[in-house]
């Protein structure tokens, strides 16, 4: 009797599908829960992981419950790659699909948050601009151009969601007020930093990254919010070490 | 490629430990008697950031093994060409002393399982991890080893033991083997053998590192005992008796002590270390 390792896979993940035949003890009589032992370190070590990739989601939902989460989880997405730092990218869309957690709407994107910080972590490194890099006349600063740092992102939500993930992880942090957060993260050292971003921040950051001057950014950013501030946001890009380049084109005289 | 050229370009016989990223500081202020260093190949493919930044500071002062752990070589079907490439990358960048691999599956149908899967012993299974191993030692551009596997049962199937089989894979592809030691302990009870007959049926003189880890104690439906191979805890009494035993006939090896899940500090993986020196000491060169 031969088993397939198609056979083998629909078993493991499947607690309720029977013992493939062909799999003996040492008395050649059936596997049975020694077939256990393969089932249970694939869902405990991918619960693990799952535990590790979210803890705040973890601390959200409590133990018991995201253990019962990402029991179903793994079963509907296993991994497709053997690199586990990145296991979880499809667990926000599942978590905002699943009915019984719709009164807690902004779980998805804290789970978002957390994936960020993640590829945060293990982002390509790069050099920052030095501290100086947009110390120029202010025409020049307009027209300059800025390129980003790989490990820096962007998190747009409708939720606080940048006050409910620094509730959940720094003590007396304030409680969430509900109302929609932008969260820039910037890995200055190893470390990614999640921020809190001014209001306008995050369209301001997105045109620049569709390649439009610092000033050009900034008139459709203040076109639309007039209170952004733009001293602020730069501020955190630079002290997070999230710009790497300042190219300054000027007009030819 | 990293400028580690100063530093032995082998494993050598003397202890080493899984490397895990909070012994950093210690690692670096008091390694003895560890001498060098074991990585998951996986856990460093990443882009960036401190794995790597790390990585590169060890490796200019240990030898580094990097051990995959996601090849799925015992696969039934194709192998992952992209993570080929990805190991390629890694030790083309890392020139690491060695790099080992499983004889297991743990992808199937693009679903990575995140465990060592368990394979018959046949002539198909035989020819196509030869295939495989082939694959990977042209990509990656150097001998591998192929560590045994524990076991928690048998294939009726299986037509070949399972030192033959790696005494065969050996023989067909020129890799290398990595002996797991505990596996073979952990094996022995579960389907009852003798683990000293495993050893003397093993091709010791392919053996180019060896692995100690401790495991948990458990059941079956019989009350026959069930060891799991859980790298949770100490390596057991029997286990360095075992040791002796390879250390005996194969002559001094690299061993190291795995010590992956309820990692404990520094000192207590240490004095694993210790422990695997001090039966190193008892044999002679």
């Amino acid at each position: 009797m031969s088993v397939s390792q198609t056979t083998f896979h629909t078993a493991l993940l499947d607690p309720s599908a029977a013992i493939p035949d062909g799999l003996l003890d040492s008395a050649a009589q059936p596997a049975g829960r020694r077939f256990s032992v393969y089932r249970n370190n694939v869902a405990v070590s991918l619960t693990e992981a799952m535990h590790q990739a979210f803890p705040v989601i973890t601390k959200l939902l409590g133990q018991k419950n995201m253990d019962g989460l990402s029991g179903i989880f793994l079963r509907k997405h296993p991994p497709s790659s053997p690199l586990m730092m990145f296991y979880g990218e499809k667990f926000p869309d599942f978590l905002g699909g699943m009915e019984q957690l719709s009164h807690l709407g902004y779980l998805a994107d804290v789970a978002r948050l957390e994936l960020a910080l993640r590829r945060s972590y293990h982002a390509a490194d790069s050099e920052a601009a030095p501290a100086d890099a947009l110390a120029l006349p202010p025409e020049d600063i307009m027209q300059a151009k800025l390129g980003f740092a790989p490990s820096m992102h962007i998190l747009r939500s409708g939720w606080p969601v940048f006050s409910i993930w620094r509730f959940n992880t720094e003590e007396d942090a304030a409680k969430p007020q509900p109302g929609p957060e932008d969260t820039l993260i910037t890995r200055p050292d190893y470390d990614p930093v999640p921020h809190l971003l001014p209001v306008g921040g995050a369209d301001w950051i997105a045109a620049i990254q569709t390649g439009q001057t610092i000033g050009g950014a900034f008139e459709e950013t203040a076109a639309q919010f007039p209170e952004f501030d733009l001293g602020a946001t730069l501020a955190l890009l630079l002290q997070g070490g999230a710009i790497t380049s300042v190219t300054i084109e000027r007009l030819a005289t | 490629m990293l400028d580690n050229t100063t530093r032995s370009d082998r494993l050598p016989a003397a202890p080493g430990v899984g490397y895990k990223p909070q012994h950093f500081a210690q690692i670096l202020e008091h390694a003895h008697p560890v001498a060098w260093l074991e990585i998951h190949a996986e856990n460093y493919m990443g882009d960036g950031g401190r794995p790597l930044a790390q990585l590169r500071h060890l490796s200019e002062q240990f030898p580094i093994s990097v051990h995959g752990v996601g090849l799925s070589i015992g696969g039934e079907g194709p192998l992952d060409t992209d993570h080929l490439a990805r190991l390629k990358h890694l030790v083309g960048w890392l020139n690491p002393a060695s790099f080992s691999e499983h004889l297991a599956w743990s992808t199937h149908d693009s679903h990575f399982l995140n465990d060592l899967l368990p394979l018959p012993y046949t002539d198909a299974t035989l020819s196509r991890i030869c295939d495989h191993i082939d694959l990977v030692q042209e990509s990656v551009g150097r001998q591998m080893l192929l560590e045994n596997p524990s076991s928690y049962l048998a294939f009726e199937e299986s037509t070949w033991s399972e030192p033959d089989f790696l005494r065969e894979i050996a023989r067909r592809t020129g890799c290398g083997l990595l002996l797991d030691v505990n596996n073979v302990f952990v094996s022995a009870t579960n389907l009852d053998f003798s683990p000293q007959g495993y050893i003397d049926a093993y091709p010791l003189d392919k053996v180019g590192e060896i692995h100690l880890g401790g495991h948990d104690e458990d059941e079956d439906d019989h009350g026959h005992a069930l060891l799991i191979d859980s790298h949770g805890r100490e390596v057991v009494d029997p286990v360095w008796a075992l040791l002796d035993y390879v250390l005996e006939r194969s002559g001094p090896k690299p061993v190291l002590i795995e010590w992956d899940t309820d990692v404990p500090d520094w000192p207590v993986l240490r004095a694993e270390a210790e422990r695997a020196q001090a039966a190193l000491d008892r044999v002679p060169a």
